[in-house]
């Protein structure tokens, strides 16, 4: 615990939260939506219109893997090494079916441009073709069937002809009838894994009939496919290149390498204004610590993601602007939603992890120090309960009541409700067996404030309202608003007094229910980003929400309009250096002995917005607490503004206030998270 | 050209020929490089400097062969001229001047008769700001050319020459600044500029330092700081600019040069490793280790076949298709400072000082070549930065140059500093040093003066080392007491205090009688066939900081320079002070041959010299700002030949010369413009109208055919008449020589003809009608080519003759028979009866 002014600062260090790594990342151009797998089976979807943001989250599932991911339109499909194509329902945050292939695991699933055939590559050797339909997707035919596994997969923009990477050979193949065209043979590499085959990992075919490969030799080589020869070969590392991505131009082409290592190559004239061109290796990025698995060339930046579990965003400069938001590079390290659940009466801590959850209580110290100084703990910080789900499904959402006597979670299959009896020596856990049957495809779920309702938040954007008491829960109302969107909704947000719930959903809408009427009260207006933090005011009764694009906005729901502050928030606009954080704000908190302060915290800062205060100047410091501490009071009061950042505590996962008006600070250190990734490939590193 | 001062002071002999990039000619024969003031031409197979190309009155800054005539080269100098040159026969065609200090040229195959130019920035006097100029080259008969036409191309250009390069087809030139790269189109007359982080993400400097441009591709590779090579592309894009980044060199790329077919990619720097990058394929490096020193250039002939690297330590490297080092032209080695003295060997009357890091290096000032590397340390050195290594700091040579004694030291910031003491001794069968007598640790701590006794001779040599443990020690050659000890070693025979104060300097008289030690304040004279202190001389205080006895006829003076600025002189007869004078002296130096003395005065930043008799009240010379900066290093170095000079203010150079180091490390030294002239007419001699290099060889043979021609063209000047007719010059014997032998008769019926022609010079004066027949005779029966030999016949003196007989008739055959027969019948019984 630490001492901060007039805070006591639980710091927690416990949440052993560890991501999962890339697999696999598909880039819809016409959406703007990136789709990520992970090595647990979860995808998740980033709005890259809008600042990155991470929308949505399907969970995993034990046992699937997913090798490749594919948008067919708005339609994203994914194939594993169990051997299934699934396409997921990504209003549900769910599968939708999946078809088994019936080839043995299945390494690469493609579609064609016109996005009516898609094509996966299969253990045995066959490329399948299944027909996109308007409601699932049907085994057409197979191609010639090869020896040996088909890897990677890509069609000719045509659609005509398809080139499949395997061991040693890449084969084109008529998508027509079937036939195999031509084989390219790919060299081994030399010395000891000469007797190695070579795994073409990945193949991309271009419009002017160039194959460019990638194996597990290093190399990168240009083929002509039209005569099936060897143009050139680069060589790359000396380890895999695992992956290749196409710019949508087709004059550029990005190569991720088991070194972490990104390489550009560029289809670039050989002399000034000449027609003739080539591909010649160009820039070198190195943003990750060990392979890069998955990668996406959207038109300006290069996305990358692998084993080190964090994507990178990295800008090509020539093709945007130089200093603005979109030439910053981007890591996204954490999610950007909440896993943590704090119960603020009880002082306890629900973590979740993908397959269990963890309940622990607080340390508790006594003492108070003088700011900055570490508190001696009375009582250390505890794990009352690790809870471990059933089945293979794994948790998407969980939350505990601010009491802490209530504990709930989901999965896509089922809810599961717990009810928690702690003593100081003892703690006992009963499963609540009756749930309602509206309790079902759950995708956030949250308690009311005395703790005696709960929240969730179910399909149509709708949210189902369930009544506890000591034994059992009874279904109250479902929230439905009418503006007919489908998204999910992301966050559920009830005020401190029970009369209000907002919801917001990927819809950037927010809505406004009323308790004690049970209906909706008022939507905000509509702003163009995603709200990423809700949270209504306690006694003032406004709502204030915080954007993907940084913008907070203050709602009077009394007056159902913006509040004066917002109104001059807005005119006077938010500092340069707020709007250039690469991170969401991911909670908002108030605190009740002081109305006028607004909490509220991303992965790198906490800060409290103090509402009384005026607002800070574009050329003022935005981060002046160090030197406010250091000015004597009367210029101290004058250089004060509304922002009251605080950067002492790193990677936040979350940030809550106790009710004995402490604070909870979750904080996962990222040297945390690399320590325990496997070791890299063996680099030589200059003077070792 | 700037008028000439009576004595001039000249980079001469030893000047850095690493100073700017070497130019290879197209046949890969010669090599052209930046020496000083000229620019020397070695041969790439011989090593042999081959031509020296004089004239430039500045440092030479750049040599470049001209792209329309790869028998002519262009060079640049710091004295505002461009001078064209015929490279291998060393005639200075033409001389343009431009007028403002140069420091670099470059040009381009496709800008015909365009040279670009590197000059200050007008306002600006030194070189931070540099432009780049086009000189359009007027194309006007005559020697000296004044260029006008100039034409600024880009601003802002650095002082380092390896940072501007033309591109494919000199469409473009790239120039590079700090983190900038600036690119330039001819065509479209645009330029794009393209801007680096000071650093990059691991905190080292991105600066540019060299920049090379394919000679087929539009790529530009630029070398920085931090050891990256960037390949651009696209550089005719404002934003969609590209480059590649290749990283080997753990510091700074000194250069970079591309091969002529684009193929390869050289890359060179600190760690004296030339790079092979295949170009396209930059994964596969071929790597050129050991190099020796820091590559600074590196030049490729016009077939790729030869590469040329230069050093830090003043070599250039011949290396031939990246895999073989064929040769090594070296010149004087500098390093970061020479410890030692200068001094001059009195065997090989070479220059010895530090070389290579724990090397002593013999230097041959007449020839200009590095004779030999004495290595003293014998420990293998290490490159690295903050390692400290044995250093040599003293050296010195004994009168006849049979002993050497050097000092080595390693300086330990927490440890004692280490000290040997070697002797070496000249070893006749291979004619170089060998380790004597290695003495470890002398004294206590630093030494601070080695000398030999100038007189002794072998056996009886006496050295004297003095340290700051306040000792001095005399060293003497004794021989072992048992035989089976070995040779005779050095060992220590007199040690000696004088008050507790440190001995600072000591001297020898040039008979070795007397030997001076000055003490801090206190000079002591001692006797060093007994040992015993003669007299003691102190004079106002300050520390002695250099000692100095007379020659010759002033050998009862001794000189002695103190802290405070004081030159003083003592007159050994009356021991008593003679004259002082206050000037802060820096180096006091005494001619061996002559009495004269030499004295660096540091001034104002500036070194002036005084050249002196100590018995005389005027300076015999005097020149202010020598150069700039304190000179420490200097030496006498004998003639081989004395000059004869008669002009007073430059006799003292008469029978030695002064050379000196500046602070900068170049060695300078003093010529008189006697001395200049006959180099320039000696240069001008060699103007010989054929393309063949002065070879020994052909000075050997060709060495008739100037005067031979000289004879056909101007007949007005011939040789004098007393000049004796060569034998060759006989038409028969010339007919007989160069006819080929199957159009030629029997050798029986020649030989009588033969013998005659040669009977006949002989007799030229005596019997001169019967030559004239043979003459026409010989003339008579011959090949049409003799048309011409005869012309030059009738050039000779022999004509007025000639031209009165030719009035007569001409023979016919059967006359020409019957005179024949008649000739050979015997006439000696006619003297005989005339006898008798």
């Amino acid at each position: 615990m630490i001492q901060m002014g007039e805070f006591k600062v639980h710091r927690v260090r416990f949440f052993d939260y560890m991501p999962s790594a890339i697999r696999s990342m598909a880039f819809n151009s016409h959406t703007e939506r990136l789709a990520v797998a992970r090595a647990d089976g979860a995808v998740e979807i980033f709005n890259f219109a809008d600042n990155y943001f991470q929308e949505k989250v399907i969970a995993g599932r034990d046992g699937r893997s997913i090798e490749a991911l594919c948008w067919v339109g708005r339609r994203l499909f994914s194939a594993g090494l169990e051997g299934e194509i699934t396409e997921y329902d990504l209003e549900n945050l769910r599968p939708r079916y999946s078809i088994e292939a019936y080839g043995g695991p299945i390494w690469t699933i493609s579609s064609n441009s016109q996005g009516t055939l898609l094509a996966a590559g299969c253990e045995d050797g066959t490329v399948k073709m299944f027909e996109v339909l308007e409601d699932r997707i049907q085994f057409q035919t197979n191609l010639s069937r090869q020896k040996g596994r088909i890897i990677s997969l890509s069609w000719h923009p045509s659609g005509a002809q398809i080139a499949a990477g395997m061991m040693d050979m890449i084969k084109i193949f008529d998508s027509e009838t079937g036939q195999a065209t031509h084989r390219l043979l790919v060299d081994r590499g030399v010395g000891t894994s000469k007797s190695r085959e070579v795994v073409v990992w990945s193949v991309a075919f271009l419009n002017d009939h160039t194959i460019i490969s990638g194996d597990s030799a290093g190399k990168v080589q240009i083929w002509d496919g039209l005569t099936g020869t060897l143009i050139r070969t680069h060589l790359v590392t000396k380890w895999d290149v695992l992956v290749l991505a196409v710019s949508q131009d087709e004059s550029s082409v990005i190569a991720g390498t088991s070194e972490g290592t990104v390489v550009q190559f560029q289809f670039l004239p050989s002399t000034v204004g000449q027609q003739d061109k080539l591909w010649v290796q160009t820039r070198t990025f190195k943003n990750h610590s060990h392979d890069v698995r998955a990668l996406v060339h959207t038109d300006t930046a290069v996305v990358s993601g692998g084993m080190d579990t964090q994507l990178v965003v990295r800008p090509l400069l020539d093709k945007v602007e130089k200093n603005t938001q979109e030439s910053a590079l981007h890591k996204i390290a954490f999610p950007h939603r909440n896993l943590v659940s704090c119960a603020k009466k009880a002082g306890l801590l629900l973590f979740q992890f993908p397959d269990h959850l963890e309940l622990w209580r607080l340390g508790e110290s006594d003492r108070n120090g003088t700011p900055g100084e570490s508190l001696p703990v009375k009582r250390k910080p505890e794990k009352l309960i690790q809870l471990k789900i059933k089945g293979e499904d794994h948790i998407c959402c969980s939350a505990l009541s601010p009491c802490g006597s209530w504990l709930a979670y989901a999965t896509v299959a089922a809810v599961r409700l717990y009810r928690l009896q702690l003593s100081s020596s003892n703690v006992s856990i009963q499963k609540v067996s009756k749930l309602p049957r509206e309790l079902k495809s759950v995708h956030q779920l949250c308690f009311s404030s005395d703790s005696c309702r709960l929240f969730a938040s179910s399909s149509f954007s709708s949210v189902v309202v369930v009544a506890l008491d000591q034994t059992d829960c009874k279904y109250l109302h479902t929230l439905k608003h009418k503006s007919g969107s489908k998204q999910p909704i992301h966050i559920l947000s009830p005020s401190e007094d029970g009369q209000w719930l907002a919801t917001a959903n990927t819809d950037c809408e927010i809505h406004v229910f009323n308790l004690r009427k049970m209906k909706l009260h008022c939507s905000v207006p509509a702003y163009s980003s995603c709200p990423t933090a809700v949270s209504i005011h306690p006694t003032s009764g406004n709502l204030v929400s915080v954007h993907a694009d940084q913008q907070i906005f203050e709602f009077s729901l009394k007056q159902k309009e913006y509040s004066v502050w917002s109104r001059q928030l807005q005119r006077q606009g938010l500092h340069p250096l707020w709007l250039q954080r690469d991170t969401p704000v991911t909670q908002i908190t108030f605190n009740p002995n002081n109305p006028a302060h607004i909490m509220l915290h991303d992965v790198f800062m906490f800060c409290i917005i103090d509402q009384s205060l005026p607002l800070p100047e574009a050329k003022s410091k935005l981060y002046n607490q160090r030197i406010l501490q250091s000015l004597p009071e009367p210029q101290r009061l004058r250089e004060s503004h509304a922002f009251k950042a605080c950067k002492n505590f790193q990677h936040l996962l979350s940030v809550n206030l106790l009710e004995d008006l402490s604070l909870v600070v979750v904080e996962r250190p990222l040297v945390d998270i690399v320590c325990q990734l496997p070791a890299p490939v063996r680099q030589k590193l200059f003077a070792t | 050209m700037v008028e000439q001062a009576e004595i001039r002071v000249v980079h001469q002999g030893g000047s850095n020929i690493t100073f700017r990039e070497p130019a290879i000619s197209s046949d890969s024969r010669f090599l052209l490089c930046a020496s000083g003031h000229n620019v020397k031409v070695f041969s790439t197979v011989t090593e042999e400097c081959v031509q020296e190309l004089r004239g430039h009155a500045d440092l030479v800054t750049g040599v470049l062969l001209r792209p329309s005539n790869h028998l002519q080269a262009y060079s640049c100098s710091a004295d505002g001229t461009v001078r064209l040159w015929d490279f291998t026969d060393g005639i200075l065609i033409k001389t343009y001047v431009i007028g403002y200090p140069i420091c670099s040229i470059y040009a381009s195959a496709s800008h015909d008769g365009v040279i670009f130019i590197a000059t200050p920035t007008k306002g600006y006097k030194t070189l931070d700001s540099l432009q780049l100029l086009a000189v359009h080259l007027p194309q006007t008969a005559g020697q000296l050319v004044e260029t006008s036409d100039l034409s600024a191309v880009l601003s802002d250009v650095s002082a380092n020459p390896a940072t501007v390069a033309f591109g494919r087809a000199g469409e473009y030139v790239a120039s590079t600044n700090g983190v900038q790269l600036q690119i330039f189109f001819f065509k479209k007359q645009k330029s794009f500029r393209f801007s680096l982080k000071e650093n990059s993400c691991s905190g080292r400097s991105n600066t540019f330092t060299c920049v090379a441009c394919h000679p087929t591709d539009d790529c530009i590779a630029t070398g920085h700081e931090d050891g990256k090579i960037r390949l651009w592309r696209n550089f005719d894009q404002k934003r969609e600019y590209t480059y590649r980044t290749l990283h080997w060199h753990h510091s700074t790329v000194r250069a970079l040069c591309f091969t002529p077919e684009g193929s390869n990619l050289l890359s060179g720097g600190v760690e004296s490793v030339l790079v092979q990058w295949r170009y396209q394929q930059e994964s596969q490096q071929d790597f050129l280790p050991r190099l020796g020193a820091a590559i600074t250039h590196i030049a490729v002939s016009p077939d790729g076949a030869l590469f040329c690297t230069s050093h830090s330590d003043n070599k250039i490297v011949l290396i031939q298709s990246c895999v073989k080092v064929s040769s090594i032209i070296q010149g004087l080695v500098k390093g970061e400072a020479v410890q030692t003295d200068l001094m001059v060997d009195p065997r090989s009357k070479a220059l010895v000082l530090n070389g290579k890091p724990g090397h002593l290096q013999f230097y041959s000032l007449q020839r200009d070549r590095l004779l030999f590397n004495l290595d003293v340390v014998q420990q293998e050195f290490i490159h690295q930065e903050g390692l400290d290594q044995f250093q040599v700091v003293m050296a010195t040579l004994d009168g006849a140059g049979a002993w050497l004694a050097t000092v080595e030291e390693r300086k330990q910031e927490t440890a004692e500093a280490e000290l040997n003491l070697k002797l070496w001794a000249f070893d006749e069968p291979s004619q170089s040093f060998v380790l004597n007598t290695t003495v470890s640790t002398p004294h206590e701590v630093r030494i601070t003066a080695v000398t030999f006794d100038p007189a002794a001779r072998g056996q009886t040599s006496l050295l004297v080392s003095c340290g700051r443990d306040g000792l001095f020690k005399a060293w003497r050659l004794a021989v072992p007491a048992h035989p089976d000890d070995g040779g005779p070693s050095w060992t220590c025979d007199f040690v000696s205090a004088y008050h507790g104060l440190t001995p600072q300097r000591c001297c020898f008289s040039a008979d070795g009688s007397l030997l001076a030690v000055g003490f801090q304040e206190v000079v002591t004279v001692w006797s060093p066939a007994s040992w015993e202190l003669l007299l003691t001389l102190s004079q106002p205080p300050g520390i002695i900081r250099d000692l100095c006895f007379g020659r010759l006829s002033c050998s009862k003076f001794l000189l002695g320079t103190t802290s405070s600025n004081q030159l003083c002189c003592w007159n050994l007869l009356t021991c008593s002070l003679e004259w002082s004078t206050s000037m802060e002296v820096s180096l006091l130096l005494a001619d061996p041959l002559s009495d004269n003395m030499a004295a660096f005065c540091h001034q104002d930043g500036n070194t002036d010299l005084f050249v002196f008799k100590p018995s005389e009240p005027r300076p015999l010379f005097s020149q202010k700002a020598v150069c700039s900066g304190r000179v420490s290093r200097a030496v006498f170095a004998p003639r081989e030949v004395a000059l004869e000079s008669c002009e007073e203010s430059s006799q003292w150079l008469n029978r030695s010369q002064l050379y000196f180091l500046t602070p900068l490390m170049d060695l300078l030294t003093f010529s008189t413009r006697a001395e200049e002239e006959r180099l320039m007419t000696a240069s001008k001699q060699l103007v010989v109208d054929d393309s063949v290099a002065m070879t020994p060889f052909q000075l050997l043979l060709g060495k008739r055919r100037p005067h031979h021609q000289a004879a056909v063209e101007d007949p007005a000047v011939r040789p004098p008449a007393d000049r004796p007719v060569p034998p060759g010059g006989s038409a028969a014997v010339r007919e007989l020589l160069q006819s080929p032998a199957h159009v030629l008769p029997a050798a029986a019926a020649l030989c009588s003809v033969f013998m005659e022609a040669l009977l006949g010079v002989a007799t030229e004066t005596r019997s001169e009608p019967e030559l004239i027949t043979m003459e026409n005779e010989t003339s008579a029966g011959e090949t049409p080519s003799d048309d011409q030999e005869m012309e030059t016949r009738a050039t000779r003196p022999e004509r007025g003759l000639l031209e009165t007989d030719s009035a007569d008739p001409v023979l016919s055959r059967a006359q020409v028979r019957e005179l024949r027969r008649v000739r050979k019948l015997d006439h000696s019984w006619f003297s005989s009866l005339l006898d008798s």
